[in-house]
């Protein structure tokens, strides 16, 4: 066990510097260098020049990458060209809203999505199945932003029952907050419930062939007990590891719905960025983001440990 | 796992194994239904083709602009209404058909490409896999549509750049595919045998390795189609995607947002047209696998990861 969890944080070393990297080529593909989008269109040749020098860009580029590499092992990712303030200051200011809806959402998708696969899978090809799985393949054929507009026309302008738009921080209440973000986590996790409710039907239907679980019928034990307990367990791997790529849809999800129900969010502060040409902005939130992904995908195989045994063995 | 064989398994579907053997009740009655519903989705993409292909005809001028009918609910002089400066929604519903389908085919045929190769060289030399697969496993460590907005912010809005940007994300998710393939294929028999006989490195790869590993490529060629569709859509939509001025279903929900009260048409229309487009593309790419690639039946396939 000791062993599988060394491997799982070993291997984090190179994706991160493979998306440092990813990240630090990215920005030098941009057209115009940094020095003259922040010395802006009126600096003369010579302040750009010194600007260059300032903020190393003079340097040769692998130089430049390996300080790269340093200032974020320091956590350091430079400052906004056009709030004038360190990124990760503002996307601390930004982070709030962005995580709570991707979490609500992931739940309200696995609320939805994994006893619907099971009730499928309990009768596959029944009424019942086809039914909700016709259902989840609608469901991932909406885009999030137009379930959140056509959720804004129904239940903000015609029924009035929510805010049309904006965003309650914590700090004013949790309930105010969870009333603001209830519409697009609906937005966000009815989608994802359509993947999560196929994936968690096949998965059962695996484990249902399986021997075992004649054996428990066999045995006399409650339809209730077979399905739940014993095929269920079974079928967690399949089920979390795409539970944990579904947190990472919908944090993207939510960069996208935040635009929808204008949420402060990092959604907001990426899209401002891009059309602010804010680079370092954008660098930032991509790099959050991407750290996050991997910090969701450890925990899914460290999940792994929790739902199959062998997995501790190896 | 448990104390049951495998053999006395088999002996006794019939008794016990309701769920499993439901499967084996009505065979005949699955596959028709499938093929029914994947024939409605070929319907539906014909149906999304031909107003992309005919949209001058069909469609008129989507940038004359109406000024009189600001804002006009659908009438017969406009079917779907008009928007904000009155442009025809209809018209531009249909323009945005064929730039969706478009952006959609030309993001296939680059991430197909792009992705084949770097598949088929990854998994074929042992020298570049490492190398290459890093790289792509340091794409796929950011979230389709994240990645994409930065790539957009760098090359800045066109819709060629929509293309490439859109094809950047999904390159890496061929190629794995690819590469997986390639992996097994390597190892086959004919594989040797072709080598053994004097084929070069380039003769086994095109003659042998690739056309054997060309129908999951094919499969998930539907859903790259479907998540470009998607991913064009929502970049536009954010403002970050094609330029404001060329007819796209992204620009129109995202201009209709603003006038959601007055102009429930400006989203409803577009809305229903990408729905029923990835829709089709969902059921195509379903039937698809089916027939092709059984085992993979019910995999994720990362066709969410766009928005």
């Amino acid at each position: 066990m000791k062993t599988y969890l060394a491997r799982r944080l070993l291997a984090l070393i190179p994706v991160a510097l493979v998306v440092a990297t990813v990240a630090f080529v990215l920005m030098h593909l941009a057209p115009g260098d940094p020095a003259s989008v922040i010395a802006g269109p009126y600096a003369s040749a010579d302040d750009v020049k010194r600007l260059q020098h300032q903020l190393g860009l003079d340097a040769p580029l692998p130089a430049q990458l390996v300080r790269w590499y340093a200032r974020l092992l320091r956590g350091d990712l430079g400052d906004s060209i056009f709030l004038r303030r360190p990124v990760l200051e503002a996307i601390a200011d930004r982070v709030e809203p962005t995580l709570l809806l991707t979490s609500l959402a992931t739940l309200l998708a696995v609320a939805i999505g994994v006893p619907a696969g099971i009730v499928s899978a309990r009768r596959p090809n029944s009424s019942e199945d086809q039914a909700l799985m016709l259902f989840a393949l609608l469901g991932i054929s909406v885009p999030n932003f137009l379930l959140g507009l056509l959720l804004i026309l129904v239940f903000s302008v015609q029924l009035g029952w929510f805010p049309v738009a904006g965003y309650s921080p914590l700090e004013h209440g949790a309930l105010q907050t969870l009333r603001s973000l209830l519409l697009p986590a609906v937005a966000l996790g009815v989608v994802q419930s359509g993947l999560i409710a196929r994936i968690t039907r096949s998965a059962m239907l695996d484990v249902l062939r399986e021997p075992f679980i004649l054996a428990g019928r066999a045995k006399g034990l409650a339809e209730r007990t077979v399905v739940w307990k014993h095929a269920l367990k079974n079928a967690m791997i399949p089920t979390v590891t795409i539970i944990g790529v579904s947190f990472a849809v919908l944090l993207g999800g939510a960069i996208v719905v935040e635009t929808v129900f204008n949420i402060p969010g990092l959604g907001r502060l990426i899209i401002s960025a891009v059309l602010r040409r804010d680079y370092p902005v954008i660098q930032g939130v991509v790099l959050c983001v991407a750290a996050v992904y991997m910090v969701i995908n450890l925990l899914v195989d460290l999940s792994y440990l929790a739902f199959d045994p062998r997995v501790r063995y190896q | 796992m448990t104390g049951v064989s495998r053999p006395e398994a088999q002996a006794l579907p019939a008794l016990g194994a309701r769920p499993g053997g439901a499967r084996r009740v009505r065979p005949w009655a699955v596959p028709l239904v499938r093929r029914r519903i994947v024939v409605v989705g070929g319907l539906l993409l014909a149906g999304a083709t031909a107003a992309g292909a005919l949209a001058p005809v069909l469609g008129g001028d989507p940038t004359r602009m109406d000024v009189a009918a600001r804002l006009a609910a659908p009438s017969r002089a406009h079917w779907l209404g008009t928007d904000d400066v009155g442009r025809d929604v209809w018209s531009r519903v249909v323009y945005g058909a064929r730039l969706s389908l478009l952006v959609g085919a030309a993001v296939v045929a680059l991430a197909l490409v792009a992705g084949v190769l770097c598949g088929l060289l990854a998994g074929y030399y042992r020298r570049l896999d490492n190398a290459i697969m890093r790289v792509m496993d340091g794409l796929m460590a950011f979230p389709a549509i994240v990645l994409a907005i930065a790539l957009m912010a760098v090359l800045g809005p066109s819709v060629l750049n929509v293309v490439v940007a859109i094809g950047v994300v999904y390159t890496p998710r061929v190629a794995r595919i690819v590469r997986a393939s390639v992996l097994v294929i390597r190892e086959t028999a004919y594989v040797e045998a072709a080598r053994a006989l004097g084929a070069s490195d380039g003769a086994l790869l095109a003659r042998h390795v690739l056309p054997n590993c060309l129908s999951p490529v094919v499969v998930q060629a539907s859903f790259v189609f479907a998540a470009a569709v998607l991913t064009e859509a929502a970049l536009s939509f954010l403002g970050v995607g094609v330029p404001p001025y060329v007819p796209s279903w992204g620009n129109i929900l995202s201009e209709g947002r603003l006038y959601i009260q007055q102009a429930p048409w400006l989203v409803l229309y577009p809305g229903a047209a990408i729905m029923l487009t990835i829709l089709a593309l969902n059921l195509v790419g379903d039937g698809l696998r089916d027939a092709l690639d059984p085992k993979a039946r019910g995999l994720a396939s990362d066709k969410q990861g766009a928005a």
